[in-house]
C-alpha cells in the first residue's frame, strides 16, 4: 500500500511540473508579445515597457519559468494587472466561494445518484428502473441553467424560500453560507446526479451477472443482500472514475450558473481575466485549477486502492 | 432414505424447453454423478434444485430436498435452505468467489447468514470449514484475498463456503474441469471425503465420463433436457443400452485411425531454447527475471505428430509463442525449414506453420464473413482473388464444411464448426506445421471424437506435421506418435507415446498420469 502511495505521488509531482511547463509556454513563450497582447493595439511605449518590467518578461525563459514556479510555491501568484491587487487574494476568496459549492453539489449528486441507481439496478427492466431511466435521460438532456432559471422562479420568487442570487458570504455564519449556495448546487448536481445514477446502475449491473453473485446467492444471501454485500462494492470503481471528473469539472465549470446567481466564483474570475486580457491572472488561475484536478485524480486512485486490494497488491 | 427426489422435472425459459420430464434420486451419503454435453441440461437441473434459476424460467413438476417441496416454496424459505441444505460448487473457481473480500469472510458469511453468533464465532467455524477443505489457516491466512491463491485453492475456498453449515446435499457442477490434472484428482479425492464424513448426498456434475466414475455411486446420463439412462456406475462396464450413451462412452475414448509417422526429414529444430521474462521493476532494480522456458531441446519430423502434455504454468504456452517467432529467445535456437524462426522473419516462413487456438469463438472476429476469416493468413503469402477464393473453399471442404459457408458469419455455427473453420484457416496457406494448442480441449467429447479424426485424416492426406499442445492425456495419447512431457519449463521425459503413457520413466510423469482420471475397461460400446 506503501508503494502505491509513492508511485502515486510521485505522478502527481511530474503531472504538476509538466502542467506548469504547459500552461508556462502557452501564456509565455508561444509568439507575440503578452504585454503588447494585454495593453492593445494603442499602448503607450513607457507603459508597455512598464508592464513588461511587472511580468518580468525582461529575463530569459528559465529565469522567468523558476521565478513564477518559485512565487507561487511560496504562494505568491503575482498581481493582477486590471485589479492591481495580488492574485492569491482574489483566488482565495473566490475559492471561498467556488470549493463549497464544488462539494456542496457533489454530495448533492452522490445522495441522489446512490439511492437512485441502486433501485434501478435491483429492479432492472421494470417500471421502477424504466422511471428511473427516463428521469436521469431527462437530467441529461436538459441544461443547468435551465434548471436554475426555473429554480430561481419557484423557490426565490415564487415561495421565497431562497435568495435569487448573491452570496452572503461565511461571517455571516455557516447556514447563511450554505443557504445562499442551495439553489445553485441543486442546479448543477440535478445533471451530474443524471449521469452518475446511470453509471451507477449499469456498473452494478454488470456487478450483478458476475459469478460470485452466484455463489453469493447459493450461500442463502438474498437479492437484496447479494446487492449491497457483493456487487456494490464491485462497482465502485467505474463510479469513483466519474465522481472524480465531476469534481474537477465542477470546481471551474460552473461559470453559468455563477452568472445565473451573480456568485464571486472562479469561473467568473477567469471569464473576467480573460475578457479583461489579464494574463497574470489567466495563468495562476488555470495553474490552481490543474493542481486541484491533479489533487482529486491523486484522491480517486487512493480511493481505488482502498475499495480494492489487487491493485494494492500489484504496485 | 431418499435425500433429493426431482420427479417429472419440466422447465422452460422463455417459453423455451430445457428441461423435459427428468427424474432423478440421490439419497444421503450417495454419489450421483450427471453425465452430459453442453446443452443437455445437467446444470439447469442442479440450479432447479437451488431455485437459482432466471426470471424467465418456468418449472413444473417437483422437487423434494430433505423433505421440502423446493417448487412451493416463497423465496424467503428459499434463502433459507441454500447454504444451510444445499451448498453448491461451481465450475469457474477464478471468477466464483468475490475479488475484494478476505476469503475467511466469505466463508464466514454463509455462517452468518444462516446461524448468527457474531463474527468471532463464524470466523472460527470458517476456520474448521477451510481446515476440512485442506486450507487450513496456519498456512493460508484468512485474510487472504482471492488473487493470492491459485485456481485449486480457491476451489477449496468454494467447497468450504459450501459445506461450512454441513448441509445434507452438496451439488459441484463441473468442479475441476477448469483445473490441472493433479488438482483435479486432489478435490475430486476431497469431495469425496467430505461426503462420505458428513453422510452427505453428492450430486456430481460433468461431461466428463472418467472423472464421474471415479466417484460415484450411480450416474444419469443427459440429453437435450431428458435423463436418457440412470443407474449403477457399473453400467459404464457392463453395458448401456441407450444409442446415446454408448455412443457418449465410445466417443470419450475414442481412438482415430491413424497411419502413423513418416521418417521425414526434421521440419523443426528447437536446440536449448531459454525464454526468461524480466523482473518486475522496483525502487532497488529488477526483480529477477523468471525463466518459462528452460533449456528445451527437441526436433519434429515432417509428417509426425507430436504431443507437448504438462500443466498450467509449465511453459507450453510460452514455448508455443517462441516457435511461432512471436517472442524473442533469450539462448538457444528455433529453426524452421533449415531458416531461423525469429520475431523479424519473413511472411514466407510464416505461413508455412500456422495455429489453432483452444476458444474457437474468441479467435475469430465476428462482424466478417468466414471467407475473409479462412482467407486471413494469405497476408502472409498473397494469392490473386481468386486463387484465394478457390483455396478458401479447398479448405472448407477439407474439413468437412461446405464450400457455401463462405458467406456465413460465425455465429452461425456450432462449437465443433467452429473448430473446424479454425483448421480450414490453419490450412489455407497449405503449410508444413501446424501448431494445435489445446485445440480440443473446449469441445464436447462426441464433436471432440470427429474433430480429432478430421486431424488424423488431414495428415495422412496432406502429409502435415502437428506439434499438440494438450493437458489431456487421453487427447494426446489418441493423436500424437511422440510425447514430450514439460514441468517448470524442461522437458523431462520424452518418447513414443504408448510408451511414456504406460511405462513412464519420471516421477511427474507417472504423477501426471496416475491424477487422470481413467475410464473402467469393459465391454465398452
Amino acid at each position: 500500500m506503501l508503494r502505491y502511495i509513492l508511485k502515486r505521488s510521485l505522478s502527481l509531482l511530474v503531472s504538476l511540473l509538466i502542467a506548469s511547463v504547459v500552461i508556462f509556454a502557452a501564456v509565455e513563450v508561444v509568439p507575440g508579445d503578452p504585454a503588447s497582447y494585454m495593453l492593445g493595439m494603442n499602448a503607450q511605449p513607457d507603459t508597455l515597457a512598464a508592464l513588461r518590467d511587472e511580468l518580468g518578461l525582461n529575463g530569459s525563459l528559465i529565469q522567468r519559468y523558476l521565478g513564477w514556479v518559485g512565487g507561487m510555491l511560496q504562494g505568491d501568484f503575482g498581481v493582477s494587472y486590471t485589479y492591481r491587487t495580488p492574485v492569491a487574494g482574489m483566488v482565495a476568496d473566490r475559492l471561498a466561494v467556488s470549493l463549497p459549492l464544488a462539494i456542496y453539489a457533489l454530495a448533492l449528486s452522490t445522495a441522489i445518484a446512490f439511492p437512485a441507481g441502486i433501485w434501478a439496478a435491483a429492479r432492472r427492466g421494470r417500471l421502477g428502473d424504466t422511471m428511473v431511466m427516463g428521469a436521469t435521460q431527462l437530467g441529461v438532456a436538459v441544461p443547468n441553467f435551465w434548471f436554475a432559471m426555473l429554480m430561481v422562479l419557484v423557490f426565490a420568487i415564487g415561495l421565497r424560500w431562497f435568495p435569487a442570487g448573491g452570496f452572503a458570504g461565511w461571517d455571516k455564519g455557516l447556514w447563511a453560507g450554505l443557504h445562499s449556495l442551495t439553489l445553485p448546487a441543486i442546479a448543477l448536481a440535478l445533471p451530474q446526479a443524471a449521469i452518475l445514477t446511470r453509471v451507477m446502475r449499469s456498473a452494478l449491473i454488470d456487478a450483478l451477472s458476475e459469478d460470485y453473485i452466484r455463489t453469493a446467492r447459493a450461500k442463502g444471501l438474498t437479492r437484496g443482500q447479494a446487492l449491497r454485500r457483493h456487487a456494490l462494492r464491485n462497482a465502485l470503481i467505474p463510479v469513483l472514475t466519474i465522481i472524480g471528473m465531476q469534481f474537477s469539472f465542477l470546481l471551474a465549470g460552473a461559470i453559468i450558473i455563477e452568472n445565473v446567481f451573480y456568485l464571486p466564483g472562479l469561473g467568473r474570475l477567469i471569464f473576467q481575466a480573460i475578457s479583461a486580457r489579464d494574463l497574470i491572472v489567466v495563468e495562476s488561475v488555470v495553474m490552481i485549477l490543474v493542481f486541484g484536478v491533479i489533487v482529486v485524480n491523486f484522491a480517486v486512485d487512493l480511493a481505488y486502492a482502498a475499495v480494492d486490494p489487487r491493485l494494492r497488491a500489484r504496485e | 432414505m431418499t435425500l433429493l427426489a426431482i420427479d417429472n422435472l419440466h422447465m422452460a425459459i422463455a417459453g423455451h424447453p430445457v428441461l423435459r420430464g427428468v427424474s432423478l434420486e440421490l439419497a444421503a451419503g450417495e454419489v450421483l454423478g450427471v453425465i452430459g454435453e453442453s446443452g443437455s441440461g445437467k446444470s439447469m437441473t442442479a440450479f432447479a434444485v437451488m431455485q437459482l434459476l432466471p426470471d424467465a424460467a418456468r418449472c413444473s413438476g417437483r422437487i423434494t430436498l430433505a423433505g421440502r417441496d423446493m417448487l412451493a416454496l416463497d423465496e424467503p424459505a428459499l434463502c433459507a435452505m441454500r447454504g444451510r441444505y444445499v451448498g453448491m460448487v461451481f465450475q469457474e473457481p477464478m471468477t466464483a468467489l468475490n475479488p475484494l473480500q478476505t476469503i475467511g469472510d466469505q466463508v464466514a458469511e454463509t455462517i452468518r447468514i444462516h446461524d448468527d453468533r457474531g463474527q468471532d464465532d463464524a470466523l472460527r467455524r470458517a476456520a474448521d470449514a477451510l481446515t476440512r477443505a485442506e486450507l487450513p489457516p496456519e498456512r493460508f491466512p484468512m485474510t487472504r484475498y482471492p488473487h493470492e491463491l491459485s485456481g485449486g485453492q480457491r476451489q477449496r475456498v468454494v467447497i468450504a463456503m459450501a459445506i461450512a453449515l454441513r448441509p445434507r446435499l452438496l451439488i459441484a457442477d463441473e468442479p475441476t474441469t477448469a483445473l490441472d490434472v493433479t488438482t483435479q484428482a486432489q478435490i475430486l479425492s476431497l469431495l469425496a471425503r467430505l461426503a462420505r464424513e458428513d453422510g452427505m448426498g453428492l450430486m456430481l456434475i460433468s461431461h466428463d465420463l472418467a472423472v464421474v466414475a471415479g466417484l460415484a455411486d450411480r450416474i444419469a446420463i443427459m440429453q437435450a433436457g431428458q435423463v436418457v439412462e440412470q443407474g449403477p456406475v457399473s453400467l459404464l462396464t457392463r453395458g448401456l443400452t441407450h444409442p446415446y450413451s454408448r455412443a457418449l462412452l465410445a466417443a470419450s475414448t475414442h481412438q482415430p485411425a491413424r497411419d502413423g509417422g513418416d521418417d521425414g526429414d526434421v521440419i523443426l529444430r528447437v536446440r536449448d531454447v531459454v525464454r526468461d521474462y524480466p523482473g518486475r521493476r522496483t525502487l532497488r532494480g529488477r526483480a529477477p527475471a523468471f525463466r518459462a522456458v528452460d533449456g528445451v531441446s527437441f526436433d519434429i519430423r515432417r509428417g509426425e505428430s507430436l504431443g507437448l502434455v504438462g500443466e498450467s504454468g509449465c511453459g507450453k504456452s510460452t514455448l508455443t509463442r517462441a516457435i511461432l517467432g512471436l517472442e524473442p529467445v533469450q539462448r538457444g535456437s528455433i529453426t524452421f525449414r533449415g531458416q531461423a524462426v525469429h520475431p523479424a522473419m519473413g511472411n514466407d516462413l510464416r505461413a508455412g506453420m500456422q495455429v489453432v487456438f483452444q476458444d474457437p469463438y474468441g479467435s475469430f472476429n465476428p462482424r466478417w464473413r468466414v471467407d475473409r476469416l479462412v482467407a486471413e493468413p494469405f497476408h502472409l503469402a498473397p494469392v490473386a482473388p481468386d486463387v484465394a477464393r478457390h483455396r478458401v473453399a479447398e479448405a472448407l471442404e477439407a474439413v468437412g464444411l461446405r464450400a457455401s459457408d463462405m458467406q456465413k458469419y460465425i455465429h452461425e455455427f456450432s462449437g465443433g464448426q467452429r473448430q473446424r473453420i479454425a483448421i480450414a484457416r490453419a490450412l489455407v496457406t497449405r503449410p508444413d506445421l501446424i501448431l494445435l494448442d489445446e485445440a480440443v480441449s473446449a469441445l464436447d467429447v462426441s464433436v471432440r471424437a470427429q474433430v480429432l479424426d478430421l486431424l488424423a485424416d488431414l495428415s495422412d492426406r496432406l502429409g502435415l506435421t502437428y506439434l499438440f499442445i494438450s493437458h489431456d492425456l487421453t487427447v494426446v495419447r489418441a493423436i500424437t506418435d511422440r510425447v514430450m512431457v514439460m514441468q517448470a519449463g524442461r522437458i523431462v521425459e520424452t518418447g513414443p507415446t504408448a510408451q511414456v503413457l504406460t511405462a513412464p520413466q519420471h516421477p511427474y510423469t507417472r504423477a501426471l498420469i496416475a491424477a487422470a482420471p481413467t475410464l473402467p475397461t469393459g465391454d465398452a460400446a
